[in-house]
């Protein structure tokens, strides 16, 4: 059998070396890349992304990736969004400012409020560390399905992704009293708050899934 | 619920693992990496890596350890010591590290906290601050504890996270290594002086002392060095202690741990 190959978007942004290193780990070939031709023909897809919105928008922008990585979607390949490259899936940000993003599942990115309903200060933000994230529909249709809920992962990320639609919300975590969207997907693209990559054997496992499906 | 974060602080000069007491008198330990994966193994939810000696020598041996860990260890990983520049940063998240920690340039060049922000994220730029007691607080130090600053660390807390800082890493000089356990009092005045997460670190030396720095002093992680290395306690114990104590902490995957 050939070895699965992922191609992991490299658009300056972020340590994509960590990324690279769990798919390989886990017997996956990967493939850098910043080429829309070598994008469009991908057999698993991967976005990844640590940093600003803007930023990450812009350089998909420079880079001419984004027609690409919209017409991979629109094949019905699997397609990983993980953090940054999660939140860039949806419609527009409000990170500083207002900016467009993708479109691929439709929603908004809005910051994780640090104050309560009564504006007393109660998150420290960004929202650092390992939580456990619960099913909010279809978990185990998903590339979800291998993990016990309860499962924790590791999260660190200031803003949110809010879906329109609530059939395309995977799964939540609970982060001082706030539901936060910890993994979103509609059909064949997916999308992770978290950072599998840096989550111990539960991360690990959600990427072999992604290379087997 | 903000679970609290359990982390391994290696201190490292090239090649070996050592530990000091306060931060001098060093003992060569063995390969870091070996250490490094048996915390993984046991559960650690992030490793932090220190460069004590950060000369421009040894800097691609730091490198190469950052890439060999990365390699098989898959929880995040902090680098710090003697990171100067942007490209010095570059480097060390090129090389596998997913967050540097940085103390001395950042308090003579306070401006690169704000462009390793601004370039890599808030959540990547992690402010390591050396307190020491004085008479009314503490002061800033670098250099190993070595060099003073005259600088009021709850002042230069909040100052770091006006210019971008993700999280504070803050050791106590005067407990570092004396397993006399943490200053909850330093804990406790940065813990309310900023709203990003502190990592106490310096000086535990039991289980108590950890859920004393999370119930008192309000630290949102613990960092430890000698109680996992020198084996007495593991991850689980921690976990077990912090359970006991109603302190939420990530529970281990039933997948086991490679």
């Amino acid at each position: 059998m050939t070895r699965p190959t992922v191609t992991i978007i490299d658009y300056g942004l972020g340590n994509i070396k960590s990324v690279q290193q769990a798919f390989e780990h886990i017997g996956a070939q990967v493939n850098l890349s910043s080429c829309p031709e070598e994008i469009k023909s991908a057999q698993y897809l991967v976005l990844p992304g640590v940093g600003a919105f803007k930023q990450g928008m812009s350089a998909l922008i420079q880079l001419e990736l984004i027609p690409a990585i919209k017409e991979y979607a629109q094949s019905g390949k699997p397609l990983m969004g993980i953090c940054l490259g999660m939140q860039m899936l949806l419609d527009k940000s409000f990170e500083h400012g207002e900016h467009e993003g993708l479109g691929l599942i439709s929603g908004t990115v809005k910051a994780i409020d640090r104050h309560s309903p009564n504006g007393e200060l109660i998150r420290k933000i960004p929202h650092i560390g390992w939580n456990a994230i619960s099913p909010a529909s279809k978990w185990q249709k998903s590339i979800l399905a291998p993990i016990e809920q309860g499962s924790f992962f590791y999260f660190v990320h200031s803003f949110r992704a809010e879906v329109a639609n609530t059939e395309h919300l995977l799964a939540t975590c609970e982060y001082e009293g706030l539901t936060i969207p910890a993994a979103i997907k509609h059909n064949n693209v997916i999308g992770l708050q978290f950072h599998p990559e840096k989550s111990a054997v539960d991360g690990l496992a959600i990427l072999n899934t992604f290379i087997n499906q | 619920m903000r679970n609290i974060r359990i982390i391994a602080r290696l201190d490292i000069k090239s090649p070996n693992l050592v530990k000091g007491i306060q931060l001098e008198g060093l003992r060569k330990l063995g390969d870091p990496n070996d250490f490094a994966r048996q915390y993984y193994l046991q559960g650690i939810d992030e490793i932090i890596y220190e460069d004590i000696v950060a000369s421009l020598y040894e800097r691609n041996s730091i490198l190469e350890l950052i890439s060999k860990t990365s390699d098989d260890i898959f929880v995040p990983i902090t680098v710090g010591g003697g990171l100067r520049t942007i490209e010095d940063v570059t480097a060390a998240l090129r090389a596998g590290a997913d967050k540097v920690s940085i103390n001395t340039a950042a308090l003579k060049s306070p401006q690169l906290i704000s462009d390793v922000a601004n370039k890599f994220g808030s959540q990547c730029m992690v402010l390591a601050i050396q307190a020491k007691r004085i008479d009314n607080g503490w002061e800033a130090y670098h250099d190993n504890g070595r060099e003073k600053t005259g600088i009021d660390v709850i002042a230069w807390a909040k100052q770091g996270q006006e210019l971008g800082a993700g999280e504070i890493l803050l050791t106590s000089v005067d407990k570092e290594g004396t397993k006399k356990g943490f200053d909850i009092e330093l804990i406790k005045a940065v813990s309310e002086a900023v709203s990003i997460p502190v990592i106490a670190h310096g000086g535990m030396g039991c289980l108590d002392d950890c859920s004393d720095a999370v119930i008192d002093g309000g630290a949102d992680s613990i960092a430890l060095s000698n109680l996992l290395h020198y084996e007495k306690v593991t991850v689980d114990e921690i976990r077990e202690h912090c359970n006991n104590k109603n302190i939420p902490v990530r529970s281990k995957s039933l997948r086991g741990a490679s």
